[in-house]
């Protein structure tokens, strides 16, 4: 296990995490700010509390605790973190959604070191994470696969399927944390489709342990994630956790519209203000980078 | 009769469905529209702001999608409309499509957005270069991909007047208009836009602009006299067109903003095969995947830009002499 690191800290590199994924967006012109921002604190304490044994290194070392970033929309905060992490410069990150960067629109395990499947399309990333889990038993291994979960992948029957068969095969280490932020593309959950409510009662019914915890705070955080990796070794394990799209950037807030785009420079700014960056400092990183 | 010129104003495809949706719903109170969370990007929501009662937004969940278009359309008095991206309207549910929709005929318009590599910088995950090819392959499916705003209504028309499936191919960049407004569609029926005697361009979609235009460069560069054909539709196909044209000319280029297996380059080759058959050459995205960048600088990549569709076209046709 890495070594953990404070409530304080982790909030800290949090706010890092929510400034680099801003950047990289607004360097794009692309993107999707909401639900990075809203799965920023859940990246962070899995990756810096301790819980996701990597060797950014060795990637692929076979023995690695696996995550899935079944929402590969998320792209720009999970590569912050990897940046954050060591798996690539940091650089790189500006590079984001560019011809030729390593840094593809949605993740992709054949560019970017850390990744472990290719997504963007919605709602497959559970079966993928449920097989690496099946794999784990054939190699006599013990890592641990996290599959990160939008609440609108729980629309997709992909997603159902696999909660099924989690349980017939007896999976062992697959921990799936639901982004539950109640925005999806169009609108808000509960008005596109809200079938997909209620979230633990459906995964009980289908033989999974149920957490549910406000997925931005960082002591229910670890919390969650503890008790979910002892018990992933008798049953697999949802966490839902309870979000804001765009969390801590007050104008994209529980705001469908800020799904899907990136902000011009006068807004840049204003997140940037937000975030805690100094006057100075945006000033530099305008002169340095923007078009 | 064609309004083409290098500086044509661009038209909105997404706005230009949105409205004829409209146009439609006003029409037939039967019409129904189905989505899967990207209304706002296909424009179906404009067609459910009018009529709330007919437009379902089913969320992300598109073998649902289309199983509901199928259940509403079943009894075959009501034309269904059902729009997504088209990785996601065509590939997750391609199955049911071709139980449901293609099998029984039914009156399913499946009218797709965000096609090729024009999708830019979302990358690989959200570029479909195949979906052509799988529409082509199942019985019963109409393909038609419109080159611009003013020949797509004639096609949404066309395809609701008609009975039965249909795959209708749209694109999230603006396409340079070609056609006038009162251009007239009919199914299988395709377009000289330009005359030549050299050589035959078959060319759909944001390609039929760039192929007018490379025709252009062949002339002014090389002295040659291209003739340019938009079939419109790729199933059924005007072979009849298109196999005069090469007897015509001799030699045929396709091109295409989709895989170069399975799309329009192979639907001309299977028409020539029967007809008339030449050297024929397929341009396209190669057996590969796309990648993030602008619509332009991927256009640029994979060489389906104007000058250097000309520049191989002239290599090709000294090659093959
Ligand atoms: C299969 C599939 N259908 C549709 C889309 C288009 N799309 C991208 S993001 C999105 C909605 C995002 O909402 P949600 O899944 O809840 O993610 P979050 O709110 O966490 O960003 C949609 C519909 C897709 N990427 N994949």
């Amino acid at each position: 296990m890495n070594p953990t690191k404070s409530i304080e800290e982790l909030k800290e590199l949090a706010r890092k995490v929510r400034i680099e994924t801003i950047k990289s967006i607004y360097l794009a012109g692309s993107g999707h700010p909401g639900g990075s921002l809203s799965i920023t604190d859940i990246l962070v304490a899995l990756y810096f509390g301790g819980y996701v044994n990597v060797d950014p290194q060795n990637p692929y070392k076979p023995d690695r605790d696996r995550v899935i970033l079944s929402k590969g929309h998320a792209a720009p905060s999970f590569y912050a973190v990897l940046a954050l992490k060591g798996f690539f410069d940091k650089e790189l990150l500006y590079t984001l959604r560019k011809l030729g960067s390593p840094l593809q629109g949605h993740v992709s395990r054949k560019h970017t070191p850390g990744v472990e499947a290719s997504t963007g399309s919605l709602g497959q990333g559970l079966s993928i994470a449920l097989g690496m889990a099946l794999k784990r038993r054939l190699d006599n291994l013990d890592y641990k696969v996290f599959c990160l979960l939008s609440d609108g992948e729980l629309q997709e029957g992909m997603t159902w399927e696999a909660i099924m068969t989690a349980k017939h095969f007896n999976a062992k280490g697959l921990i799936a944390i639901i982004d539950n932020n109640n925005i999806q593309l169009d609108d808000f959950v509960t008005k596109v489709n809200s079938g997909i409510y209620p979230i633990e009662d459906k995964f009980k019914a289908s033989g999974w342990h149920t957490i549910t915890i406000d997925g931005h705070d960082f002591s229910q955080i670890l919390k969650a994630l503890d008790e979910a990796v002892k018990i992933s070794e008798e049953k697999p394990v949802a966490i839902r956790a309870i979000t804001v799209k765009g969390k801590g950037v007050s104008y994209m807030e529980n705001t469908p519209a800020w799904h899907g785009k990136a902000p011009d420079r006068e807004k840049f700014i204003e997140a940037m203000k937000e975030l805690g960056v100094s006057d100075k400092e945006i000033e530099e990183f305008l002169t340095k980078y923007d078009r | 009769m064609f309004l083409y010129t290098k500086d044509a104003p661009k038209g909105d495809l997404r706005k230009t469905y949105g409205e004829t949706l409209i146009e439609l719903g006003r029409k037939d109170p039967k019409l129904c529209v189905v989505d899967g969370d990207l209304s706002t990007s296909t424009k179906t929501a404009m067609f459910g702001k009018e009529f709330p009662e007919r437009f379902f937004n089913v969320g992300i969940d598109e073998q649902n999608l289309i199983g509901i278009a199928s259940g509403l359309a079943y009894d075959k008095d009501r034309t269904v409309f059902a729009s997504s991206f088209a990785m996601f309207l065509t590939g997750r549910p391609w199955e049911i499509i071709r139980q449901h929709v293609g099998y029984n005929d039914l009156p399913v318009k499946l009218v797709a957005t965000h096609a090729g590599i024009t999708v830019g910088p979302d990358g690989a995950s959200h570029q479909m270069n195949e979906d052509i090819a799988i529409m082509r392959a199942i019985p019963n499916m109409k393909v038609i991909v419109p080159a611009d705003n003013h020949i797509l209504k004639k096609i949404l028309y066309k395809a609701y007047e008609t009975p039965g499936a249909f795959y209708i191919r749209l694109s999230r960049e603006k396409f340079p208009v070609v056609y006038p407004e009162d251009v007239e569609f009919e199914l299988g029926r395709g377009f000289i836009l330009k005359e030549g005697k050299d050589i035959t361009i078959v060319a759909i979609g944001l390609m039929v602009s760039h192929a007018l235009d490379a025709a252009s460069i062949l002339k002014e560069n090389y002295g040659i006299d291209a003739e340019v054909i938009d079939p419109v539709s790729v199933k059924p196909i005007d072979g009849e067109l298109i196999a005069q044209s090469a007897q015509k000319t001799g030699k045929v280029v396709t091109i295409e903003e989709h895989s170069i297996i399975g799309g329009l380059g192979d639907a001309v080759i299977s028409a020539l095969a029967e007809k008339y058959p030449v050297l024929v050459k397929k341009i396209g995205i190669p057996d590969t995947y796309g990648e993030s960048g602008t619509a332009i600088e991927l256009l640029r990549k994979f060489e389906l830009m104007p000058e250097q569709l000309a520049g191989n076209i002239y290599k090709w046709l000294n090659s093959s002499k």
